[in-house]
């Protein structure tokens, strides 16, 4: 059984602190290039490798990531 | 990348907390208390326990939190958190009391309170972040910091000569005998978070029980503070906090 997820990011409200991509086991969130109304670089999602493992929510001090799985 | 089909409400595994309010929090990106805020919101819903819970928020950066979690708030004179949760406790009963403490209020000026709540066993739950420094006023050091680390106050690190050491305040509670249950957990990695959560549902359930207090302490970062990246932080942490603060559990009456 695998899983399939993916993240969804309140970009206006992430501080860009980065404890996600640090937390996030399969690598697929990185910093974005463009920056939010407060200035801060967003986390986004950077491949399609997400398993919905909910880590990089978990850690996230803003709380700005929901988490969607499904079973493959 | 967008996969819009898993974007769908009955694949959700994990959203913030309803609890948690939709306001900003005012902390600085990669700061411990937005995920404790988070841990705390998350063991109260889970326990059904939203108009039954009373807070005390601290002074000090977390004097805030009432705008962050959606229950009954109380804001203490800094330190005295325990007296005020004291009091609460004792004429509404039923009720689940807790205090957020740093260590700034906590491990210095609240220190009489909180020996003396754990002294007489309040049936309350204590939540103490410990980050080794006076994140709010500036980066001064507060009793916990460690020897040798940098603040605005001791700029050439902390000198046991002049300084002193840093105080264990959870094992020194431990010793009382007042007190349920004593552990230290963090919240920097997913597994150390879950830990954290299941140890403040434990405190929360403990209160219930009226067998003591309850006192959790989270080892935290304050990277603007110790003047690193929250990333880099999470790490400074792992390599020197933990060897003074070694985390899990230190007392457990029921076990």
């Amino acid at each position: 059984m695998a899983f399939k997820g993916t993240i969804e990011i309140d970009t206006q409200k992430c501080k860009g602190c980065a404890v996600c991509i640090e937390n996030c086991p399969a690598k697929c969130i990185r910093l974005s290039k463009s920056v939010n109304s407060k200035g801060y670089r967003y986390a986004e999602l950077a491949n399609d490798g997400c398993v919905g493992c909910a880590s990089c929510a978990t850690v996230c001090p803003d709380s700005v990531i929901t988490v969607y799985r499904v079973k493959i | 990348m967008e996969n819009l089909d898993i974007k769908r409400p009955e694949n959700i595994v994990y959203r913030k907390p309803a609890l948690l309010t939709d306001n900003i929090m005012h902390y600085c990106p990669g700061c411990s208390h937005g995920t404790v805020h988070k841990l705390i919101a998350e063991v109260i819903e889970e326990m059904g326990i939203q108009d039954q819970t009373v807070g005390i928020s601290p002074v000090g950066c977390s004097v805030f939190a009432y705008n962050y979690i959606d229950i009954d708030w109380q804001e203490a004179a800094h330190g005295r958190a325990p007296a005020l949760a004291t009091a609460t406790k004792r004429l509404c009963p039923e009720k689940y009391v807790f205090t957020y403490q740093g260590d700034g209020d906590l491990a210095s000026i609240g220190t009489a309170e909180i020996i003396h709540a754990c002294s007489r066993g309040e049936n309350i739950v204590v939540i103490f972040i410990n980050n080794g420094i006076y994140g709010m006023t500036g980066g001064q050091m507060a009793p916990t910091t460690l020897l040798g680390m940098k603040t605005s106050t001791t700029p050439y690190g902390r000198d046991p000569k002049l300084n002193g050491f840093p105080l264990k305040i959870t094992e020194m509670l431990a010793a009382l005998d007042g007190t349920a249950y004593i552990t230290r957990q963090s919240v920097h990695t997913a597994a150390a978070a879950r830990k954290a959560k299941n140890a403040i549902r434990k405190g929360f359930e403990y209160s219930a029980k009226n067998i003591g207090l309850s006192f959790i302490e989270i080892v935290s970062t304050c990277n603007s503070g110790w003047k690193l990246s929250p990333v880099e932080a999470n790490k400074w942490m792992e390599e020197h906090m933990f060897a003074k603060y070694p985390v899990g559990d230190i007392k457990d009456v029921l076990k």
